[in-house]
């Protein structure tokens, strides 16, 4: 490790224009001649269009242009894509029905976009989206995730019977119903995964432009992969050539996923801007960000496990209704079903797993990836499961996973759900987590809460979650309209400095920090000699950008691929000026050195050669020095590991305080550890969300959304969070040549079961053993009177 | 927001006869709950009647027997006052628990009462404490200050001045926040003065109301247990996604005996 590079726990370049407000968003550029947009939303769940008269908003101050579904059907548009095709049980594709950017006849959800108004301020564009008037037929709404696929309920759409998306199976369903024939055990548990709302600091937003003279688009977006969006919208919505669209994620303000899919709005001003003339831009506001951004999880499970008299598990299966709202959204599909179903292994040695998977539409904003994906979905489900078991079998929660865990000597373990893990070591995240949590003296805590009227508890959860989703053939045959590699050029100029441009994107995660150590460390220079381009699908090759923790695995070994041609490059234009053999020339530390001897050059004299090739073997080798590399992964990679929760419920009230919490994460090699810390601690803070806070609700009749601002919807604060102890204990990923594995989920994926379990364990002396996500005070407190109640009538 | 008039009167009388003369007018004080409303396009006054230059409203005078706050005075300031804290602690407290520290450095007296929103802090501290509210056209006791939802009985173009606060012998307040909002799901104030003992709600009912049944129980006894087994009714309380009437009634017994315990 240099000062610098990898494993140095460097302060990250970015913050300085974060932190001094000298960032630049989207909504901070602005163009010449530029409109803005507003959308008019639906107001109802679910409704017929019946007219939508624009001609008095079209006479308002300002109004630049208003239009309709109807409008931009008549160009042709298209429809949103969906990302990615799932199979129903008997190979039939899901259902897939259009995704117009403005729709034209029925509105399928509160916020839907049903007309953009285009105006010279936004205000005006507001005032005269006002005086639309749509005539609406109101519909029955399907709402309720479990209810949508029941016999009567309102249909969202035709070509969806009985609103069921798709219907898909992952498994050995024969061997798992032998295993249960003969087990000695079987614990059932029937579980609620919180619908959430991911609530990025910065808003989504759009600007398009169009240029007559060249006949070239530009869309700024706040995207976290826009080259993706270029994709998608270029070929399928809007019928442009990639040579002609160009797509700018500039500063984006936080993404968490909700910043991957290709957005209606997009569209919109991007074609808009086409037939004006004039850039349009859009911004959301937070009001719109509810009931416009996609939001994540919303599943209802029932999960089985098979055991025998020791509590070894011989099955699992499972059968989830996962809701994927009213449209799909670009990945809506691949999360409940690849990113979730294929982790139900967990970290255990289950030998049979089977799971269903039925996906339903409802009237209610699209459903997708939300910090985490699945994997979060299929921890909470098993370790929830794995805590009812032990304390069915009466066998230590502990001892009941260790007796599972899969062995350290295991890898690589073929699971039963197509996933093979490289590497891992489940027994010592364990270890590490007991021991730095104090697990062995909680009852003596226990007993000192009690004396102060408080319940406390402690919750356990070890959990596996798959980063870095690949390879490309891999799962272009399970329906993936996209690869799933990542690109890396790097430029090396004259001087010696370096631009790295990568297809990733970074939207706080410190990508400018990270990739630059690793430059540093492999070139043997200072990171401020190292500047880490991306965002810009003129500037940078074709990349997938920034999702599923892949970054650093897919894109940081697409850098080191590139990096290795420069220095294979480099090697040869030393031997040239040392008058040595390729084979002799060694490096390090920034310095090219024939072995054995003191004879050297210097990394930047190599550089400066390469671009003022004077003395140079120029009929070999060509001039300059500049490589790129794409990188398709072998496998996902693997992180896991250990989280423990320690809580506090004031039995009164039924307000839980997290007052302990404990992380040892396996993430592979670490870049930069203080980062690798912030990802853990900002991830735990999401998790311990969505255990304790929060919650998109929905009425369960109109379909109007309950919890559409900070007034109802709980976002974690600082005060609300304990001070993590956190901690890695590294395996190599076997198959990068970083070894790194993935850290932007982690904490969001381990931590809802362990709060809840540690929630469960604080209220069980009262006979509880159940709470849904958010464990809120109401619920807690509902829990604790029937079970006060329920003693009193013994 | 729509467009509107702004006005920045000097003086009470001056902001009166503005709002006298305006088409909808609403006098502007912290704006914590107006400017969102307009921003939102919920409220949409023709005028706005900018107290921020009324120097003669703000500021904080204890005497013998009372603590006077005018109106324009903000949150922050009385929750940092020391004499405030020297002489009613639990006023200071109550100010020091609204919201978050932006809206403490915004907000104020006034504004907080005027609007009576359901879930305030404030309107518990005033009926609690019995305050006399002071406007610029007469004295409103606080019993009969809190009408209903954002009802108070105020005139149309009335201006609060100032809240003259009784000293108590003991006073506390105790607030069971809301996590997402910072509002009071319940908020109880207890005093106990020469005259007997308030118990004032709020967060709880449309309004801040008295807890009769609780200021007979500890009229004669102060104490916690005074409470213990008396069952609040959840006729008439408030019932949202996150507390339902019945939870909202516990938590009334909860956070009174709580501050009758902090100064029993």
């Amino acid at each position: 490790m240099t000062v610098q590079g990898i494993g140095a726990p460097v302060r990250r370049k970015e913050d300085r224009r974060y932190l001094t407000g000298r960032g630049t968003y989207t909504e901070d550029i602005n163009r010449p001649g530029q409109l803005h947009a507003v959308i008019l939303r639906s107001p109802h769940a679910h409704a017929r269009i019946l007219g939508i008269d624009t001609s008095a908003a079209a006479r308002m101050p300002g109004v630049a242009a208003i239009f309709t579904g109807a409008d931009m059907a008549k160009d042709n548009v298209g429809s949103i894509p969906c990302g990615w095709l799932i199979k129903n049980k008997d190979d039939t594709p899901m259902a897939e029905p259009p995704h117009p950017p403005l729709v034209p006849d029925r509105v399928r959800h509160v916020g839907d976009q049903v007309a953009v108004v285009i105006a010279e301020t936004r205000n005006q564009a507001r005032d005269a989206a006002e005086a639309i008037q749509v005539d609406y037929e109101v519909l029955p709404a399907a709402v309720d995730t479990a209810a949508a696929a029941k016999p009567g309920a309102p249909q969202v759409w035709e070509q969806a019977k009985n609103n069921v998306c798709f219907d898909w199976h992952l498994g050995d369903k024969a061997a798992v119903e032998a295993a249960f024939a003969t087990a000695h055990h079987v614990t059932k548990i029937d579980l609620v995964n919180n619908r959430l709302i991911p609530n990025a600091m910065e808003p989504r937003a759009a600007l398009g432009e169009y240029d007559r003279a060249t006949g070239d688009y530009t869309l700024y977006t706040t995207s976290q992969n826009p080259h993706l969006i270029r994709l998608l919208m270029g070929a399928f919505v809007l019928h442009l050539p990639e040579h002609k669209l160009r797509v700018v994620a500039p500063d984006v303000g936080g993404g968490f996923g909700s910043k991957i899919y290709h957005y209606a709005e997009e569209a919109i001003v991007t074609w808009a801007a086409g037939k004006l003339g004039r850039p349009v831009k859009w911004v959301a506001d937070r009001s719109e960000s509810f009931i416009s951004d996609a939001h994540g999880r919303d599943h209802v499970s029932h999960a089985e496990l098979a055991m025998d008299q020791n509590g070894k598990f011989l099955a699992l299966r499972v059968a989830t209704i996962a809701n994927v709202g009213a449209y799909l959204s670009t990945f809506s599909t691949c999360v409940p079903t690849y990113l979730y179903a294929t982790l139900l292994a967990g970290v255990y040695a289950t030998p049979a797993i089977y799971a269903e998977v039925k996906t339903v539409f409802t009237n209610t904003v699209p459903v997708d990836a939300y910090r985490g994906a699945g994997r979060p979905e299929a921890t909470y489900l098993l370790e929830r499961l794995v805590d009812k078991a032990a304390r069915e079998m009466k066998i230590d929660r502990v001892e009941l996973r260790r007796r599972n865990l899969i062995p350290r000597d295991a890898f690589p373990y073929q699971t039963p759900v197509a996933l093979q893990y490289d590497s891992g070591d489940y027994q010592s995240t364990l270890e590490i987590a007991l021991k730095n949590s104090d697990w062995a003296g909680f009852e003596s805590r226990r007993a000192e809460a009690k004396k102060r009227g408080k319940l406390r508890g402690i919750g356990i959860s070890t959990y596996i979650e798959a980063c870095g989703i690949a390879p490309s053939a891999v799962v272009g045959s399970l329906g993936a309209r996209a690869g799933l590699y990542e690109s890396a050029a790097i430029r090396v100029h004259p001087t010696g400095s370096v631009s790295v441009m990568t297809g990733t994107h970074s939207h706080g995660q410190g990508h400018e920090t990270t990739f630059a150590q690793i430059v540093a460390d492999t070139l043997g220079m200072p990171i401020e000699n190292v500047d880490i381009v991306h965002g810009d699908s003129s500037k940078i090759p074709f990349g997938m950008g920034t999702y599923g923790s892949r970054s650093l695995a897919v894109g940081g070994s697409a850098i080191v691929k590139a990096l290795d041609k420069i220095v294979k490059k480099s090697k040869r234009i030393a031997a040239h000026l040392l008058e040595a053999s390729e084979a002799d020339i060694e490096f390090k530390d920034g310095t090219f050195s024939v072995a054995g001897t003191d004879r050297s050059v210097p990394f930047g004299q190599i550089a400066l050669t390469a671009y003022v090739p004077h003395n140079y073997p120029i009929t070999e080798l060509e001039p300059g020095l500049e490589e790129s590399a794409f990188y398709d992964p072998l496998n996902f990679t693997y992180p896991g590991g250990c989280h423990i929760c320690e809580v506090e419920v004031d039995p009164e009230t039924g307000v839980t305080e997290v007052v302990k919490f404990t992380a040892v994460d396996d993430v592979g090699r670490v870049i930069n550890p203080m980062i690798v810390e912030g990802q853990v601690h900002g991830g735990l803070a999401q998790g311990i969300g969505q255990a304790l806070y929060e919650i998109c609700v929905y009425d369960k009749e109109s379909g109007q959304i309950l919890s559409g601002s900070y007034n109802d919807y709980t976002m974690p604060r600082a005060e609300h969070l304990p001070s993590f102890t956190v901690e890695t204990h590294n395996t190599m990923c076997t198959h990068n040549p970083l070894g790194s594995k993935g850290v932007g989920e982690v904490g969001a994926i381990g931590s809802p079961p362990a709060v809840i379990n540690a929630v469960i364990d604080a209220l069980s002396p009262l006979g509880i053993e159940d709470i849904e996500m958010p464990a809120t005070p109401q619920r807690a407190w509902r829990l604790i009177q029937t079970a006060g109640m329920a003693r009193a009538a013994e | 927001m729509y467009s509107f008039a702004y006005h920045r009167p000097v003086s009470a009388a001056e902001a009166e006869a503005l709002a006298a003369k305006a088409g909808e007018a609403r006098f502007l004080a912290g704006g914590m709950t107006l400017l969102p409303a307009m921003k939102l396009r919920l409220a949409q006054p023709t005028d706005l009647i900018d107290l921020a230059r009324l120097g003669d409203l703000r500021g904080i005078k204890v005497s013998g027997s009372e603590v006077r706050i005018g109106a324009m005075t903000l949150h922050a300031a009385v929750a940092a006052s020391a004499e405030v804290k020297r002489a009613i602690p639990a006023l200071a407290h109550c100010a020091g628990v609204i919201g978050d520290p932006q809206v403490r450095n915004r907000g104020t007296l006034g504004g907080s009462l005027a609007n009576n929103d359901p879930a305030a802090d404030y309107p518990a501290a005033v009926l609690g404490l019995n305050a006399t509210v002071h406007t610029s056209r007469r004295t409103i006791p606080a019993d009969s200050f809190f009408r209903g939802l954002f009802e108070t009985a105020l005139e149309p173009g009335e201006l609060i001045t100032a809240v003259s606060f009784p000293i108590p012998e003991r006073a506390a307040y105790e607030k069971f926040r809301h996590p997402a909002s910072r509002y009071a799901v319940v908020g109880v104030f207890v005093a106990r003065t020469g005259g007997g003992v308030r118990v004032a709600v709020t967060g709880a009912g449309p309004c801040a109301f008295r807890a009769t049944q609780l200021e007979q129980a500890l009229a004669k006894n102060f104490s916690p247990d005074a409470l213990k087994g008396i069952k609040i009714s959840a006729d008439g309380l408030n019932s949202d996604i996150h507390a339902a009437a019945d939870y909202r009634a516990h938590l009334i017994g909860v956070m009174a005996r709580r501050a009758v315990a902090a100064i029993a």
